[in-house]
């Protein structure tokens, strides 16, 4: 009975949006207020479940963009829509501020970053952006010294989340870089063609398997594949690598 | 109780008696796991049951093919909420495997290539409930899948299905093998809707 006194159940939650924002066209940002909200590490997801009117329910799972010291009672998701996806149309679509939905977590212990003296190396496909986001959120209140990197593939500069917010933090903190890859369309002036994440983009932007960074992979399943193979190849120890797949195939 | 939201029609709907709750279809086969996916070249695969009292019972790739082998058609269900109905292995049942293994263990923590662990109770892999496939849909696993061979236990939560499965360790006491330990539900019965600790 030991175990059972220390495991918390997950219960569900009632979240109000407390804020809305997008951070492109297709990607909202909910601010949710969870009453007696017991913390979070970045990585962490949460489960959400939408109720409809006569009953039917869903559930999906998205990760917590907000930094595990977030402002009072909360978390923030962002969420990209998925083309004729079920919840997550809704839940950029149809949820107004002030509107009600059930979640329940934080889920997941393995894809975390818990302030370790490693450097970092995050790869990012897409939406897999959020979890990694709030580590970089996380490192920033905590003002840690250990040098992060992130490579963020996206199809189109418009399509880049958190791009402000991004550019700021690389301007003010010269532990963290950020490199982009655009596989559609690059902005003007853009060195590279637009192209697929790649051997040399990893081995030039992410860090020597030397140095034994952590690292973290995110995103929709092929992208996420591709990305660990490389590593892998690279001569990344698999066990330093942690992935989140995301579903999808794009 | 819950909260309704208005507007919320569901795309997904399906009132099909052998979904499990929270579930969704899907026709696509979705990946889910925690590091890169390992490749394993066939002369070196091995499969072992090591029972409590620490005595090995391995396999080669070229006996693991020797054994009688059967084709399944079952439905899986992923934690991360989708379903696969009617979906189609070729393995070797658990009770070909432990034929000759005598144990008195009750438990079991099934290992797979990478250092993935799980753990399923000895009766949830024995009497035709679980198989260790290796091809999936009438072609070779793909790695991404599991494959050279992974566990397939269809009646618990996919999770507890390793992949790039190596050996089965036979143990006295239930212990939580990796997703387990970060807070995923102990044995995992999708009916029940056993996804984390404590459901
Ligand atoms: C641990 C975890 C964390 C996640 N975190 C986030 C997050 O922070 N932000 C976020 O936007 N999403 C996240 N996701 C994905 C999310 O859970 C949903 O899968 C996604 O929002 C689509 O759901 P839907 O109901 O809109 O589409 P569905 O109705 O489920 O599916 C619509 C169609 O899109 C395909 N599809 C499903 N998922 C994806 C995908 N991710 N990309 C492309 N196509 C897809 C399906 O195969 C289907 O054909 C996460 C997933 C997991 C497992």
């Amino acid at each position: 009975m030991a175990r059972a006194a220390v495991s918390r159940r997950l219960t569900w939650r009632a979240a109000t949006v407390r804020e809305a924002r997008w951070e492109t066209a297709s990607a909202r940002t909910l601010v949710l207020d969870v009453p007696d909200w017991p913390g979070h590490l970045p990585g962490q997801h949460v489960d959400v479940r939408l109720t409809a009117p006569d009953g039917y329910s869903a559930q999906r799972s998205y990760s917590i963009a907000s930094s595990w010291t977030g402002d009072g009672d909360g978390v923030e998701l962002t969420v990209q829509r998925v083309e004729d996806g079920e919840v997550s149309t809704y839940l950029d679509d149809g949820l107004e501020v002030g509107q009600q939905l059930e979640l329940r977590g934080p889920v997941g212990g393995w894809f975390v970053w818990r302030n370790e003296p490693a450097p970092v190396l995050l790869v990012a496909g897409g939406s897999g952006v959020v979890p990694l986001m709030a580590m970089i959120r996380a490192r920033g209140d905590v003002r840690g010294r250990q040098p992060f990197r992130l490579v963020y593939s996206v199809r189109t500069p418009e399509d880049v989340c958190f791009a402000g917010e991004l550019a700021r933090r690389v301007r003010d903190d010269p532990g963290l870089d950020v490199h982009y890859v655009y596989t559609r369309k690059t902005p003007d002036g853009w060195p590279a063609p637009a192209g697929r994440l790649t051997v040399a983009t990893l081995n030039t932007h992410g860090w020597p398997p030397d140095f034994a960074p952590d690292v973290f992979v995110c995103g929709p399943t092929s992208f996420v594949e591709t990305a660990a193979d490389i590593l892998v190849a690279l001569g990344h120890d698999p066990k330093k690598i942690r992935t989140e797949r995301f579903g999808g195939t794009s | 109780m819950s909260i309704i939201s208005p507007g919320f029609g569901g795309r997904r709907r399906s009132s099909r008696p052998d979904l499990p709750p929270g579930q969704y279809l899907t026709r696509d086969f979705p990946v889910l796991s925690a590091g890169p996916t390992p490749r394993i070249p066939l002369d070196r695969w091995q499969f072992t049951i090591t029972d409590e009292v620490g005595k090995k019972h391995s396999w080669s790739w070229k006996e693991f093919q020797e054994l009688p082998a059967e084709d399944v058609t079952v439905d899986i269900h992923c934690v991360t909420k989708w379903s696969k109905l009617g979906t189609t292995w070729r393995g070797v049942a658990l009770d070909t495997l432990f034929e000759n293994i005598e144990t008195t263990a009750d438990y079991t923590m099934v290992h797979g290539y990478g250092g993935y662990t799980t753990n399923v109770p000895l009766e949830d892999l024995l009497d035709g409930k679980a198989w260790v496939a290796y091809k999936f849909d009438g072609e070779d696993l793909a790695p991404e899948h599991g494959g050279p061979a992974r566990l397939v236990v269809p009646h618990l939560y996919f999770w507890k299905s390793a992949k790039w499965v190596n050996g089965i360790e036979m143990l006295q006491q239930d212990e939580p093998g990796f997703w387990e330990e970060a807070g995923y539900h102990i044995y995992g019965d999708p009916w029940r809707e056993q996804r984390y600790q404590g459901d």
